[in-house]
């Protein structure tokens, strides 16, 4: 059975607070923390993006596995802020690991699913015998307009994934992809900001979708809600995870360790990778984990996890999620946020 | 002029209908009038419709939608009064059929508003463009000048704002068509976020897809269709200034006021007649408006009506039964329709947890705009 043998996850130590947000644009604070469930977002420094994200999470998988970079035969980083519209992110991070030069490297964009997508594909070459190790990364600077909704969520960070057969820390049991051509979030070549189709994201786009992933899996693999430990969905905002978490029939106690979006913000591509990094960062041997990703545009893939006895381990090989949600942090003014998000036009 | 009856009533669902496209919704609440009355023809159409042409593209709704319902030859015509474009449908097919012209009339409005269009800014289209839209006026901003007005001439507070949302959200949670099929609380009207001061979200009606359609014939063929008709007893259609800014009393929705003393004197009735009514809630406040305009309550007692609950269920007169614009839903074009069939069927008994006992005579008022055009027409089961 092929598996996950390595993960790692980053997460910038820079934030915002909601308030800060809603105070530069007259909205009311309590309704953001009472309404989307969002205390504060990470927020990447002038010198991050995708590449040092991915590099930073890749690092952490590869100390976790103990495996020499060298026999990785493919890695795959998905992202919608990939730095380049032309050029690779992933050839940056082969070089930076020792990876380099024999392997197959591709950059992969499916809005906010890209990161699972990576996964998917990392796990099929690896069951297939084609490569022995293949590593699948979500990482993302995540763009949201300013005084737009998503400013209050789109946030930076993201998980890295190590699939190979043997030493797992984590056992595949089962996936599950829906995919369909529903437009609720796009970005057009040369723009800057992504575009929203406002309410149709959430019923029609995320909840949909999400759902009949995670109700696909859970009938393909022939398991109910209450066989797992811990639950994550991807987290746009708050309340979409929990809701659909409840529509399915998990409980908050199964959601509560992966929903890190009240602190993270969203990472996009990173963001229900890294929730299940906080996951495996606690989960004992034998827990069942069930994750569901969401990308616009839209589709949702869902892995049906078990840990193993190897997973205690190895995990403190590298930071947890917490350590880096919870550890030091340097919260900015909105200026600030803004000189960082390269909100503000200089002169060259 | 001839009597005139409704005889049948289509309405979809109200609320976010992503799956529905606004030939869908059309056609959906069309048929079911037709089907209801058994009528395999008609002699005319008209669709009330706001804006298609700026929420999805699409204009030229007359042959459009009799083509929908397999219907194309027929003769079909849109309607439009901004907000108030399906209750003035429905006044076009009363003089249609009323006239001698027509004997079976569909009256329809429709409103496709969730596709992704700027809604604030195509319903700011149905204000003044060179007094009011270019100067970054939306309706929001011009109801909320409304409402200042009226506190400063009549002390109306907040909180009588927010009783006309509590108690429409409490209607509106009894009936199984409306967008929110949920009651709200005083405290959360009062703290839900301001939209534009003093008019906080829950003060203001939502952005809704939806169609509704009455099937209309000389009341003397109308027991070909029916057993229960409802006869339009009168109708009545008045204007106002387009601006805001040119109005005596920004208070008072005057065209409002004069579509009510046209609409009674037609009738031969008085305010006091009338036993349950469907106003135009837009806002909290237009509520409030209306049923002074109309002679509801006392002219400065619109205030206290919601709280004190003449207008709720079991009150003296009944005002918004099916949650009004503010929990039923509110796609614009539909609206004067949806209206009329509230009243069709609380004249015919048929409104479950919503009934007023014994209603014979109902009132259903439509607006557009600022209250620059007001359409009402009273109703009287037979």
């Amino acid at each position: 059975m092929a598996g996950i043998v390595g993960y790692g996850a980053y997460v910038p130590r820079n934030r915002i607070r909601s308030e800060e947000i809603a105070r530069q644009w007259g909205k009311s604070p309590e309704s953001i923390r009472k309404g989307l469930l969002l205390e504060e977002k990470s927020v990447p420094g002038l010198d991050e993006d995708t590449i040092t994200i991915s590099v930073a999470a890749a690092r952490a998988a590869v100390a976790r596995a103990g495996v020499d970079p060298a026999r990785i035969g493919a890695v795959y980083i998905g992202s919608e802020s990939h730095p380049y519209a032309v050029k690779p992110s992933g050839t940056a991070l082969i070089e930076a690991l020792g990876i380099a030069p024999e392997v197959h490297v591709a950059d992969f964009e499916f809005a906010c699913k890209a990161g699972t997508e990576a996964m998917f594909v990392a796990l099929g070459l690896v069951e297939s015998g084609r490569v022995e190790y293949a590593m699948g990364i979500g990482a993302d600077t995540s763009q949201g307009a300013p005084n737009d909704a998503l400013e209050f969520s789109a946030s930076a960070g993201g998980a890295a994934y190590l699939f190979g057969k043997s030493d797992l820390l984590v056992e595949v049991l089962e996936t599950y992809s829906f995919t369909t051509d529903t437009p609720d979030f796009w970005r057009r070549e040369g723009q800057f900001y992504p575009r929203h189709g406002g309410r149709f994201t959430g019923e029609p786009a995320y909840f949909r979708t999400v759902e009949s992933a995670a109700r696909g899996l859970l009938k393909k693999a022939g398991m109910k809600p209450s066989d797992f430990k811990y639950a994550v969905f991807h987290m746009p905002n708050g309340k979409f995870p929990l809701q659909a978490g409840k529509h399915l029939g998990f409980t908050r106690e199964q959601l509560e360790t992966g929903w890190i979006v009240n602190t993270m913000g969203n990472t996009y591509s990173g963001s229900s990778p890294t929730g299940l990094a906080a996951i495996l960062d606690v989960a004992d041997p034998g827990d069942l984990i069930f994750i569901t990703s969401f990308g616009s545009g839209a589709g949702s893939d869902a892995f049906a996890l078990r840990a193993t006895e190897r997973l205690p381990e190895r995990r403190d090989l590298a930071p947890t999620v917490r350590s880096m949600l919870d550890g030091p942090r340097r919260y900015l003014t909105y200026g600030e946020y803004a000189k960082f998000r390269e909100k503000i036009i200089l002169n060259d | 002029m001839r009597e005139v009856a409704i005889v049948a009533a289509g309405m979809t669902r109200f609320g976010e209908l992503w799956e529905s496209s606004l030939r869908d919704l059309f056609a959906e609440a069309a048929l079911e009038a037709l089907a209801a009355a058994r009528a395999d023809h008609l002699d005319s159409i008209y669709v009330g419709c706001m804006s298609a042409g700026q929420f999805v593209g699409q204009e030229h709704l007359g042959p459009l939608m009799a083509d929908q319902i397999g219907m194309a030859g027929v003769a079909a015509t849109h309607v439009e009064s901004a907000c108030a474009s399906g209750g003035v449908a429905l006044r076009s097919a009363f003089l249609d059929v009323a006239s001698g012209m027509s004997d079976l009339v569909l009256a329809a409005g429709v409103e496709k508003m969730n596709d992704g269009a700027d809604v604030t800014a195509v319903l700011a289209s149905a204000a003044d463009q060179e007094t009011e839209a270019y100067h970054g006026i939306t309706f929001p901003g011009l109801y909320a000048m409304i409402a200042r007005a009226h506190m400063q001439a009549k002390g109306t507070t907040e909180e009588d704002l927010a009783w006309v949302a509590v108690k429409n959200h409490r209607h509106g949670a009894l009936n199984p068509k409306a967008q929110f099929g949920r009651e709200v609380k005083l405290e959360e009207v009062l703290c839900s976020s301001v939209v534009s001061d003093p008019l906080r979200l829950l003060h203001c009606s939502p952005v809704t897809d939806g169609a509704a359609a009455v099937l209309l014939c000389p009341l003397e063929h109308a027991k070909r269709y029916t057993d229960r008709p409802v006869k339009i007893r009168a109708s009545g259609l008045a204007t106002s200034t387009m601006a805001l800014a040119d109005r005596k009393d920004p208070a008072a929705l005057d065209a409002v006021k004069l579509s009510g003393e046209r609409a009674y004197r037609m009738a031969g009735v008085k305010p006091g007649d009338i036993q349950v009514a469907e106003v135009h809630d837009c806002f909290a406040i237009a509520e409030i408006c209306c049923i002074e305009a109309l002679g509801l309550t006392e002219p400065c007692a619109g205030r206290h009506a919601a709280r004190s609950g003449l207008t709720a269920l079991g009150g003296k007169i009944p005002v918004n039964t099916s949650g009004g614009l503010k929990a039923k839903g509110h796609p614009v074009g539909a609206t004067g329709v949806a209206q009329a069939i509230e009243i069709f069927e609380q004249l015919r008994g048929e409104a479950g947890a919503r009934q007023v006992k014994g209603a014979r005579l109902g009132l259903a008022q439509n607006m557009g705009g600022s209250g620059a055009s007001s359409v009402v027409h009273i109703f009287e089961g037979v």
